[in-house]
């Protein structure tokens, strides 16, 4: 696909599993995302596709395996841990942004607060990443005043303000009006054309189709298969990813 | 009611000794509630095992008890100090178990989203309660703190009666049996002086209560 093959590894996920209560949510995941990749998970819900995106940054902790990130394995609780999820960025189904503090102040924080950058500069940056995904104009107003798709395109410029190596967005068009999704995938269709690493849980197929390098399809807690784009939507190999695009590409 | 104009001087420096022991008493448990709400919603279970175990403990005995300690078991084990900070301290550790479920009340009502958002970009598990679910847990937690702060200005009656002295309560004593007054009269003047705490402070949190609403 890209010279992504060669690449060093971004996410390096190994014999990771996971419970809830009963539930087998994560069996034996094994997926290795180099440097630069594109990678869409699709599956149908409850197949563990967002406890696998929110395990990467340990929102979700694991019951064993290892999870590396850039060559590192995740650190436990503390402030180890708050320091790698500075270097990942996270994008939620329902934004999530700060409720209390304005769109500026929302991208700002973190840069202040664990970069320590002064304010001025962080600002400064901010505005540039408002201006980047289309909603300088919203800067001082407060998340609710926004509509889903800016705020979730803010929330995507309050990861990028970290700098970050990775970003894992987690649904994020899943909570949208239609008419705004095509705003997020824009931004999103961006920052993947400029070579971020992107770990994509998503039903958005034309994403898929455009933006990724690679498609996971994931069922029942397990990666059933890991392929091209164009190989996975024209010849699933698997009985369930069948079953999955007949449902969704029919209408 | 003469009793009241004629012993002013008496009612006006029980009516600051009581002030003194709620201001005292007010930040104390403030700072203390809010640690052991920390606590008890920390990701180390360790310190949630304290802050559960501290809340269970204050809260479920009753302040006379928990004074007794601090004015006389204190003293047993060698901390020694004068009964005024013993009264402060019984009051505040007593106080501090409701003010933390108080806040922890408030802190769930925050949307659990928000703390993972403040996680997720890396800041710490301090950081994202102060700066994050704290200042959005506040409005809820106006109401249910200014009932506790109020039991606790009427606590401090209690405080008073443990070798402090010189309290709204204790002057109310000091007239009725130490000089034989009629005790309405005298009692009256003793309300008359925590309406005069407990009303402004009511103000004060309805007050409060619009400001931090408005703040979104």
């Amino acid at each position: 696909m890209t010279a992504s093959d060669t690449a060093p590894l971004m996410i390096r996920m190994e014999a990771v599993d996971k419970h809830f209560g009963q539930l087998h949510v994560l069996k034996d995941v094994n997926l290795q995302v180099p440097k630069g990749q594109v990678v869409v998970v699709l599956g149908p819900s409850g197949s563990g596709k967002s406890t696998l995106c929110r395990a990467i940054n340990r929102l979700e902790p694991i019951d064993s395996g290892v999870i590396e990130i850039d060559g590192k394995p995740l650190p436990a609780e503390g402030k180890e841990l708050a320091r790698l999820r500075a270097e990942v960025g996270m994008v939620f189904q329902s934004f999530n942004l700060f409720a209390h503090k304005t769109i500026a102040e929302n991208v700002l924080l973190a840069p202040v607060k664990v970069r320590k950058q002064p304010v001025a500069e962080a600002r400064k940056t901010a505005m540039e990443l408002l201006e980047r995904v289309g909603i300088a104009n919203q800067a001082q107003k407060y998340p609710a005043q926004l509509s889903g798709g800016q705020q979730q395109r803010a929330a995507i410029a309050r990861a990028l303000a970290m700098r970050p190596k990775v970003m894992l967005f987690d649904e994020p068009t899943s909570a949208l009006d239609p008419e705004m999704v095509q705003e997020v995938l824009d931004v999103m269709t961006t920052l993947a054309s400029e070579g971020m690493t992107m770990l994509v849980v998503t039903h958005e197929m034309g994403f898929a189709r455009k933006a990724a390098n690679r498609v996971i399809f994931m069922s029942d807690g397990e990666i059933v298969e890991d392929s091209a784009p164009d190989e996975f939507f024209t010849a699933p190999k698997s009985g369930r990813a069948k079953d999955f695009l007949g449902k969704i590409l029919t209408h | 009611m003469d009793v009241i104009f004629d012993n002013f001087s008496l009612y006006r420096d029980g009516f600051l000794q009581t002030l003194r022991i709620c201001a005292l008493a007010v930040i104390g448990s403030l700072i203390l509630g809010t640690v052991i709400a920390g606590f008890r919603v920390s990701p180390v279970p360790p310190l949630r095992w304290v802050g559960t175990s501290w809340v269970n403990v204050f809260r479920n005995c009753p302040l006379t008890v928990v004074l007794f300690f601090c004015a006389f078991g204190l003293p047993e084990i060698g901390v020694n100090g004068a009964y005024f900070w013993f009264g402060i301290t019984g009051l505040v550790l007593y106080t501090s178990a409701f003010v933390c479920e108080a806040i922890r009340s408030g802190i769930n009502s925050v949307p659990p989203g928000q703390a993972e958002a403040a996680r997720a970009v890396g800041l710490t598990f301090g950081q994202s309660l102060s700066t994050v679910v704290l200042p959005q847990a506040l409005r809820t937690v106006v109401p249910p703190l200014g009932s506790v702060l109020i039991a606790m200005i009427k606590n401090s009656a209690i405080v008073g009666a443990f070798g402090v002295g010189g309290d709204l309560f204790a002057v109310g004593d000091t007239l009725t049996s130490a000089r034989g007054e009629a005790a309405l009269p005298v009692l009256i003047g003793v309300v008359l002086g925590y309406l005069l705490i407990t009303i402004p402070a009511g103000v004060l949190l309805g007050w409060l209560e619009r400001k931090v609403a408005i703040a979104r």
